[in-house]
């Protein structure tokens, strides 16, 4: 018998509003989850029982009310630590933001709030973004459900892990380079990131501003188009946001994948250091959209190989210019003892930014520098241009694109930390939809011969998450994937 | 073959103290990753523009409308040292002996 928090959203509002269940009982549920498993995962950097109980208890006197309220009411939320949380600690992952309590909310986080989402934390991730493990937290590792002695993917491994563990219901994470999709397949939830700009950066503490979306972890595809609905839409408050209409990414999405045109991206299934029972589901997973009725056939992105090169040098540069806030003046720590004002620039920042942080700013300021820029920074962003391409070619034959999220399940804790190129490639195949902005969701598609989840991933065109959240929801229905994670299982029975 | 990288010179500019330990190991990790990234000087071709932003949009403008803001108080508020309603730093210029 699964408890209230190990349901999906969807489900748990319909019981919200029928009286089986209130909205208390909901969150006392998630709150008990979340005290018998965080020694375990350390999913969250900052928990917050008294707001989710105040939050909860102001959704049962409004439904008691007869009010009618949005999708979220109610529903236990956990929030990635690079959204900003009006009077809540937002740490970013990193030391040199512990004692930053932002005096402005993120917009994705304002909206749901206002939405009567009941708050269960900020979650642990990797420091400002920057990982494919959560082992770059500043404050200690995220535990993967599924096997504690593996990582849950990164950088929005606590959201992920929060979300498989039933600690919340859903949850925001970002996605860069894949930092929603990877740790979503790695800890068997679903993760979407929709296409640049339809989801406010607002209050998104930047990483790479060209490349950082606002994405969602949710247990199924329906409620990810429900959550996606909730946070997306025009903002004023980012120029780059798209000026669409707010929509509902519900309607339709039971119409089937009948006709529908689905490019299977060969070359990755043929990549070396993909695991075979990850190519074995992935390709099980194809059969199935066949079998339903969708056309299916190769599709190629050739100039894929070279997202990665191009990926890390443009996102270390637009990262070493947005992290030159953290000087120790304005907010968050400073270092003492500094004889003039550059010297404690340098200390602070020396003193409180991590490996990985220092790597990709020292990466990027390089790359910008005088004499360097033409032939590394300016070369990456014409490999963008012909990445975006190789997807617009693409989806002139193809509705979809598919592949696997990841090319590996969830791998050891500090297997990979020795070796940072290593660690850059379990982005592989996540990284292009983030230099194109196109929108791409991942969902569990089997289980691996260690007993950890697989991921697929579905790729849209442009502003299309219809499209892609459809062929998610015809796939998630015909596979059926009912897995839990070991820790889940042993606790309820 | 790895690049080389003046260390020292690009923690400057970054305004980073690095120990010795990393600067060494930033040096040969910097010199793989940049040999690895260097691959995309093979496909990048003259005729090729630069991509900076995937949606591109232009003169995105809002209605010129004063609105409530941070008050000084709440802007100060996670500073490390204030004085005087000001942010406190160290010295910026060197005092004339």
């Amino acid at each position: 018998m699964p408890e209230p928090c190990d349901l999906p959203a969807h489900e748990l509002g319909r019981m919200l509003r029928a009286g089986e269940l209130t909205a208390a009982e909901l969150a006392e549920s998630a709150l008990g989850r979340a005290d018998a498993v965080e020694e375990h995962l350390f999913a969250f950097l900052t928990r917050t029982p008294g707001l989710a109980r105040e939050q909860a208890a102001l959704v049962d006197e409004r439904l008691s009310a007869g009010e009618e309220l949005p999708a979220g009411a109610g529903i236990p939320l956990a929030v990635k630590d690079v959204l900003t949380t009006k009077g809540i600690r937002t740490t970013a992952g990193s030391k040199i933001l512990e004692p930053y309590v932002p005096p402005y909310d993120s917009t994705a986080w304002a909206r749901l709030s206002a939405a009567g989402a009941v708050l269960m934390g900020k979650t642990n991730c990797d420091e400002f973004a920057m990982g494919s493990s959560n082992e770059n937290s500043a404050y200690g590792p995220v535990h993967n459900p599924w096997d504690l002695g593996t990582v849950p993917g990164g950088s929005s491994g606590g959201s992920a892990a929060a979300v498989a563990a039933g600690e919340a219901v859903w949850g925001l994470g970002t996605d860069t380079g894949g930092s929603v999709r990877q740790p979503a397949a790695l800890c068997g939830v679903v993760g979407l990131k929709p296409t640049y700009g339809r989801v406010s950066r607002y209050g998104l503490i930047a990483f790479a501003s060209s490349l950082d979306h606002v994405g969602t972890f949710t247990r199924d595809v329906r409620d990810a188009a429900t959550l996606l609905g909730a946070i997306a839409g025009h903002d004023p408050k980012d120029a780059t946001s798209l000026p669409d209409p707010p929509a509902d990414y519900t309607e339709d999405l039971d119409a089937g994948v009948r006709g529908l045109r689905v490019g299977v991206v060969a070359d990755w299934l043929a990549m070396e250091g993909i695991q075979p029972a990850v190519r074995d589901a992935v390709g099980a997973a194809v059969e199935r959209l066949a079998g339903l009725g969708a056309f299916v056939e190769e599709a190629a992105l050739p100039h894929a190989e070279y997202a990665l090169s191009a990926y890390y040098l443009i996102a270390p540069a637009e990262c070493s210019s947005n992290l030159a806030r953290y000087d120790g003046v304005r907010y968050g720590y400073r270092a003492p003892d500094g004889v003039d004002v550059m010297d404690m620039n340098m200390r602070t920042r020396g003193a409180g930014f991590g490996d990985e942080v220092k790597r990709r700013i020292m990466l990027g300021t390089y790359s910008l520098s005088a004499g360097y820029y033409d032939a590394y920074y300016g070369q990456a962003q014409k490999v963008r241009t012909l990445v975006i391409r190789d997807y617009e070619e693409a989806f002139a034959r193809f509705d979809v694109l598919v592949s696997p999220t990841s090319p590996t399940t969830a791998f050891r804790l500090g297997e990979k930390t020795a070796d940072p190129l290593a660690m850059y490639l379990c982005d592989v195949f996540t990284i292009p939809s983030d230099l194109s902005g196109t929108p791409a969701i991942s969902i569990p598609c089997g289980l691996g011969e260690d007993g950890l989840p697989i991921g697929f991933q579905i790729m849209g065109r442009l502003t299309d998450e219809r499209t892609v959240l459809r062929a998610a929801y015809a796939l998630e229905q015909d596979l059926g994937f009912s897995s839990r994670p070991a820790l889940i299982g042993a606790l309820s029975g | 073959m790895p690049v080389e990288i003046d260390v020292d010179h690009v923690a400057r500019l970054a305004r980073l103290a690095l120990t010795d330990e990393e600067r060494e190991r930033f040096r040969r990790q910097l010199g793989l990753i940049l040999e690895h990234a260097e691959k995309v000087r093979e496909v990048a071709a003259e005729d090729v523009l630069p991509t900076s932003h995937p949606v591109p949009r232009s003169n995105v403008f809002r209605p010129d409308e004063v609105e409530p803001s941070l008050s000084h108080d709440e802007a100060m508020a996670g500073a490390p040292e204030v004085e005087d309603g000001r942010f406190r730093v160290p010295p910026i210029i060197e005092e004339e002996g």
